[in-house]
Order: structure tokens, then C-alpha cells, then sequence
């Protein structure tokens, strides 16, 4: 079940990877190896963006790279949300030391929910999420909605794995940036797809009971 | 003047730490803590976290100013986005100092958490870390 990979369109990759190998930046590929050079460099933002097709292509290998180990759609959408949790932890760390004078943590529940709907998407997708909502049946349940996730924008699921979502991916930054704020949950990613959005997806937000 | 720097992972696991003296008014940069505070400076950050843990929330600033006292020295706390909280046992109030060299030590860490073979619990061995750290303590305290 597991040998069908989901389908990174390739038409969406037209000539990203050839760009790498420039002169320019193999001189600071180079440089950057040299020791300790990684403390020399400024962590204020340079350019904005990175190519749309260079993400898809990363994204595309670490899916297939994960599904290979993965023992099913659990546990790949587990491997997934390991290799967010990896990244969350320093989009958060670094978004805060980019905001210079006016950083702070965030000591309340909807203050680094607002944090992450906003800055942390701007940051990393360029536009803030959709929608950030609490649930209606649990009050320690809430859910932040992309309508349209940069992440799985070009990867169709096969029919036969169709409960697999890669925007777990997404989720376990989510779940990084909560609990190294010290807001312990557990993130998962859903599609709820509509006629208008069918790549809606639902990051459901389950902070732990107090009780 | 004398200070201990502890920088403490969530777990409150040290994961740098650095002994340091005063490099102005003619200090020659190494620390000089008595015997006794010589060994109980771990101790004593560690007692501060308690208080860290209380004022944490009081406040969305990083820099809690002097958190705790013991006897002369006082313990100053900087607390990270991400919870790793940076400790300075010092023996002169000095806030502005403090804040400046703190703020730069956190833009040292991020570096350092940039790496892909850093993970966040583990200590900082990089000897580049180290000459860093050292520098701005000589600039700033």
C-alpha cells in the first residue's frame, strides 16, 4: 500500500534546480563551511522569498524520502509532523529576534495562536492563514484554516491514501512553535475541502485539559 | 567584579556556561568569586528559576531585569521565545549593560539554533560560540 508516492506535478519545476550550482553561490556555499562562519552572518531577513518550485521540489523529496521508511499513512503524516516540529522551533526563535525592539514572548493562549496565524504564516507562506477559530463543543480545541495550503498545492494523494494529508508537515510546526511557548498541544492536519476551496485544510489545535 | 553566565534549556539542563570578570576600570577579565560562590553558583541560578517561573508571566518582556538575590550578588534572567532563559549572577546593578549583553548573546543562540545539526536541548560546544561570548562580556560588562 505504501509503494504509491503522491504526485509532485514536475511540470511545476521548470529549471529551479540549475540555478543552485551558480558560481556565486557555491563561493558561499564554500564560505559558510569555513568554521564558526555561521556566526559571522546576519539573521536579519536579505530577500523575502524563495522560489515557488524550488519548495515544491524540497517538499516533494522529504514526502518520498519519509514514505519510504513510513510503516503506513499514520505514521508517515507522524514523520511528517517530526520534520515541522524540527523547523517550529526556529521559525519561532527567529521571527521574534526579527521583530529587533519590539520582541516578547507570548504569555497568553490566544496571544501565540494570533502569533502563529499571522507571523509565523506571513513568514513562512507570505500571507497570513485564513481563519483562526476556537470550537464550539471544546474550549481547549482550536483550529487555524489555510483555504489554500502552499504545502500540498502541488501534491495529489492517491485515491487509496486518501485519509494522508502533507500538510502535517505544517502542523507539527504549529505544535513546535505552541510548546516551546509552553503551551502544550497536540496538532493534527485535515482536509475539509469545499466546491470553492478543495484543498481546505483544518489544523485542529487540542491544548491539554487542565482537570 | 565577577559573573557566571548560565544559558538553561527547558528541561533546566545547562547548556553553556561561562565564568567571566569585569573587563572595565581596569579588571583583568577573569572572575574572582570566593571559594565558597565559586561552587554555589549553579546552585544559585537554579534557585532563581523558581522565581523565572513566576514572573514569566507576568510580563511579554524577554529581559526580567534582577529576578533574586543572595547575599551581594544578584541574578539577573532573560527569557527566550522559546524558553531557554539566559542567567547572569552579578555583583553591580548595571540593567542597560545587561539587557545590551543579553540581547546579543540571544542573537548568538539563534545563530547557533540556525544550524540543522544543532538540537534544542543539546549543550554548545562550538569553540566560535565561546570566543563570542567573551567578546561581548568585554564589551559590555
Amino acid at each position: 500500500m505504501a509503494d504509491r508516492t503522491p504526485i509532485v506535478h514536475s511540470s511545476t519545476v521548470p529549471g529551479g534546480v540549475t540555478q543552485l550550482r551558480s558560481a556565486s553561490s557555491q563561493a558561499s556555499l564554500v564560505e559558510s563551511a569555513r568554521k564558526g562562519a555561521i556566526y559571522e552572518r546576519s539573521l536579519q531577513r536579505k530577500r523575502g522569498e524563495v522560489s515557488e518550485s524550488v519548495m515544491a521540489l524540497v517538499i516533494c523529496e522529504a514526502v518520498q524520502y519519509l514514505q519510504k521508511q513510513a510503516k503506513g499513512i499514520a505514521d508517515l503524516e507522524d514523520r511528517l509532523n517530526r520534520l515541522g516540529y524540527h523547523m517550529g522551533q526556529r521559525v519561532l526563535e527567529l521571527i521574534t529576534l526579527r521583530e529587533g525592539k519590539s520582541a516578547k514572548r507570548e504569555t497568553k493562549v490566544l496571544g501565540i495562536l494570533q502569533f502563529i496565524h499571522t507571523m509565523v504564516w506571513r513568514t513562512l507562506f507570505g500571507r497570513p492563514a485564513d481563519a483562526l477559530e476556537r470550537s464550539t463543543e471544546d474550549t481547549n480545541q482550536y483550529m487555524i484554516i489555510d483555504n489554500d495550503p502552499l504545502i500540498t498545492r502541488f501534491i495529489s494523494v492517491p485515491k487509496d491514501m486518501a485519509q494522508l494529508n502533507c500538510a502535517a508537515f505544517a502542523a507539527g510546526i504549529i505544535e513546535a512553535v505552541l510548546d516551546a511557548s509552553l503551551f502544550t498541544a497536540k496538532v493534527t492536519a485535515h482536509t475539509m475541502g469545499t466546491p470553492q476551496t478543495p484543498d481546505k485544510t483544518v489544523y485542529l489545535v487540542q491544548f491539554e485539559s487542565l482537570r | 567584579m565577577s559573573y557566571y553566565l548560565a544559558l538553561l534549556s527547558r528541561q533546566d539542563k545547562p547548556i553553556y556556561e561561562l565564568k567571566f570578570g569585569s573587563s572595565r576600570q581596569g579588571g583583568d577579565g577573569q572572575p574572582h568569586f570566593d571559594k565558597a560562590m565559586d561552587d554555589l553558583t549553579p546552585f544559585v541560578v537554579h534557585a532563581a528559576l523558581d522565581v523565572v517561573d513566576d514572573v514569566q508571566w507576568t510580563t511579554p518582556a524577554m529581559y526580567l531585569k534582577t529576578v533574586d538575590n543572595f547575599y551581594s550578588y544578584m541574578i539577573s534572567a532573560f527569557v527566550t521565545a522559546g524558553n531557554i532563559r539566559f542567567m547572569l549572577v552579578h555583583e553591580t546593578k548595571n540593567e542597560e549593560s545587561i539587557r545590551q549583553f543579553f540581547l546579543d548573546v540571544y542573537d548568538l543562540y539563534v545563530k547557533t539554533l540556525m544550524s540543522p545539526f544543532y538540537r534544542v536541548t543539546d549543550k554548545i560546544q562550538s569553540p566560535a560560540f565561546d570566543t563570542k561570548v567573551r567578546a561581548l562580556a568585554r564589551k559590555y560588562l
